[in-house]
């Protein structure tokens, strides 16, 4: 065990030697950054963009979304971290509906997925009054190497083919695994702008 | 080092600062008690070498990009030395921890091996909303889905303890109901905020490595660990260096294709030329610099809207700096080979003061 006054030395020792070494390698580094300011016009270093951002460019740049499908981009060209994705079913219980996606992409993209929420209030087995969305590639089975454009096909898939099995909505959920013809009713009716059982749904047709 | 009880509410970054003056004489330490992105980059130019201790992936690799951002390439594709902003980076999960060197240019950086990272757990949101089967899914219940209902636009504060005690006691509520053991407020924060209780020996291994590393880099008295040390003390205790190589093409740290033009060139000259230049080959080009989408090639409602770009200078688009990274996206290679690509271009407009040291030789 060392004594402290020895371990106060070392310490002291090793700030000392700290300091000459950052001493040096400072001035050096300082002086090349001056230059470096200078040579840009004077101009400081402007945030460069995040890798995910790069990532989330390629992704859109390379798009090929159906056609029942369009994006939108409310902050301009240049956010392409926050758009929207309209989807507008052309077969299927939900013909003729437009339904209204908002897509939130992280900083780490695509290391984590994208987060997506439904802006139209839809009577779906896999789709909330509060606009959550029950889609696997969106929480667990999300990987890396999937893409917006994945994403918006596994959207279109919920129109085409509504799932009772994994039921975020388990009233609209138990109607389509009791009653075909009823579900079609109450999703005409909801998306015409209508009641279905206590809930109001506003027109979305 | 350990906060005392009257140091609760303070922020740690001062009471750190504080103790450790109190403790070493001669040392000076600053204290800023901010978010990181806060910061304007000069602020980090001005340090030779920066030592984390940071809590996400999302924060490193911010700090990463900063600090590889200062690095700069010679024509031959090396590193410029006085460019050169090494980092220190440490963590620890229970009893888990690492610590690894980032020297960008050399070493790999934290884009480099961020693909090592597992997936994130994630629950299907209809298991957390109609089958629970355990605490977990209760807690995130309360926190993604019953919060929503029941708060409508205010989002969820994790710092808030009153936000907290909210979800903590729904997911009670929800365990009740489906008679799910486990739900204890502790758990509440874990599973929300992916807090992991700190070990007081994980944290005092994995600091001092990342203390010792940091000497070695400014004294030069030793070499440093190269490159990631992993330590598990969960059963005995196993600690490993490992030497990762880094991503030649990585779009954070690597060097890019170096590209010269005349001030004159338009943007669809420029993109017609990475058709031919022999290190690209790329088609159905679009262009990005710092955030500034250039030209996009798809969705038709940015094609229409960047269109116009293709006919004015790269150099005036650039804002009319010297020299500056771009990236590309495009598909390269041949026949059915084609895939798609992001490449890093390093474009320097010849003829504009400041660049007097670089080597003419190469470019498109």
């Amino acid at each position: 065990m060392l004594h402290s006054a020895l371990l106060t030395k070392i310490l002291q020792i090793w700030m000392t030697l700290v300091k000459i070494g950052t001493m040096i390698k400072l001035f050096k580094v300082k002086e090349k950054q001056r230059e470096l300011a200078e040579n840009s016009n004077g101009r400081p270093p402007v945030k460069k963009q995040s890798a995910g951002e790069l990532r989330l460019h390629k992704d859109i740049s390379e798009l090929n979304l159906p056609k029942t499908c369009s994006i939108s981009f409310p902050n301009g060209k240049d956010d392409l971290m926050n758009f929207e994705v309209t989807i507008r079913p052309d077969e299927g219980y939900y013909l003729g509906g437009t339904f209204v996606f908002s897509f939130q992409i992280s900083p780490i993209y695509p290391h984590e997925a994208p987060k997506v929420k439904c802006k139209t209030m839809v009577y779906h087995p896999n789709i909330d009054l509060e606009g959550n969305v029950c889609l696997n590639i969106l929480r667990e089975e999300w990987k890396p190497v999937l893409s917006i454009n994945t994403i918006v096909y596994g959207l279109c898939h919920l129109f085409t083919e509504p799932n009772h099995e994994d039921p975020l909505n388990s009233d609209a959920a138990a109607v389509l695994r009791e009653n075909p013809k009823t579900f079609e009713s109450n999703v005409r009716r909801a998306m015409s702008g209508g009641y279905v059982g206590q809930n109001y749904f506003p027109r979305c047709i | 080092m350990s906060f005392e009880f009257q140091d609760v509410g303070k922020p740690k970054a001062e009471v750190a600062a504080r103790r450790v003056m109190e403790r070493v004489s001669g040392v000076d330490i600053t204290p800023h008690f901010c978010r990181i992105e806060d910061k304007p980059l000069d602020f980090y130019s001005d340090f030779s070498i920066i030592v984390l201790g940071l809590d996400s992936i999302e924060a490193r690799s911010y700090i990463n990009a900063v600090a590889c951002g200062f690095l700069e390439y010679d024509s031959d594709d090396n590193p410029r030395e006085e460019t050169v902003k090494p980092m220190v980076d440490g963590g620890t999960e229970g009893f888990k921890g690492h610590a690894r060197i980032i020297v960008p240019g050399t070493t790999p950086c934290f884009e480099c091996t961020i693909w090592l990272f597992p997936p994130q757990v994630k629950f299907p949101l209809c298991t957390l909303a109609e089958t629970p089967r355990n605490a977990a899914h209760c807690i995130e219940y309360a926190h993604l889905i019953k919060w929503d209902e029941v708060h409508g636009k205010k989002s969820f504060d994790p710092d808030n303890p009153e936000d907290m005690q909210w979800v903590y006691s729904e997911a009670v509520k929800r365990a009740e109901l489906f008679g799910i053991q486990g739900v204890t407020y502790s758990l509440t924060q874990g599973v929300v905020k992916n807090i992991i209780p700190a070990i007081a020996s994980t944290n005092a291994i994995i600091s001092a490595a990342c203390a010792l590393e940091t000497l070695k880099i400014v004294s030069g008295c030793s070499k440093t660990l190269s490159n990631y040390l992993t330590y598990n003390g969960v059963e005995g205790l196993h600690t490993k260096v490992t030497e990762f190589v880094r991503d030649k093409d990585c779009l954070v740290c690597g060097p890019g294709v170096l590209i010269e033009l005349e001030k004159s060139v338009t943007l669809k000259k420029f993109i017609d030329q990475l058709e031919d230049h022999p290190r690209l080959l790329l088609t159905k080009v679009s262009v990005t610099h710092r955030g500034n989408n250039l030209y996009m090639r798809a969705p038709p409602v940015l094609e229409e809207m960047t269109r116009s770009n293709l006919e004015l200078p790269l150099f005036d688009l650039m804002g009319g700096i010297p020299k500056d990274i771009i990236n590309v996206n495009g598909m390269a290679g041949k026949g059915d080979g084609k895939q798609s690509c992001l490449r890093k271009l390093r474009v320097v407009f010849k003829g504009v003061d400041g660049i007097s040291d670089i080597d003419m030789a190469g470019g498109a």
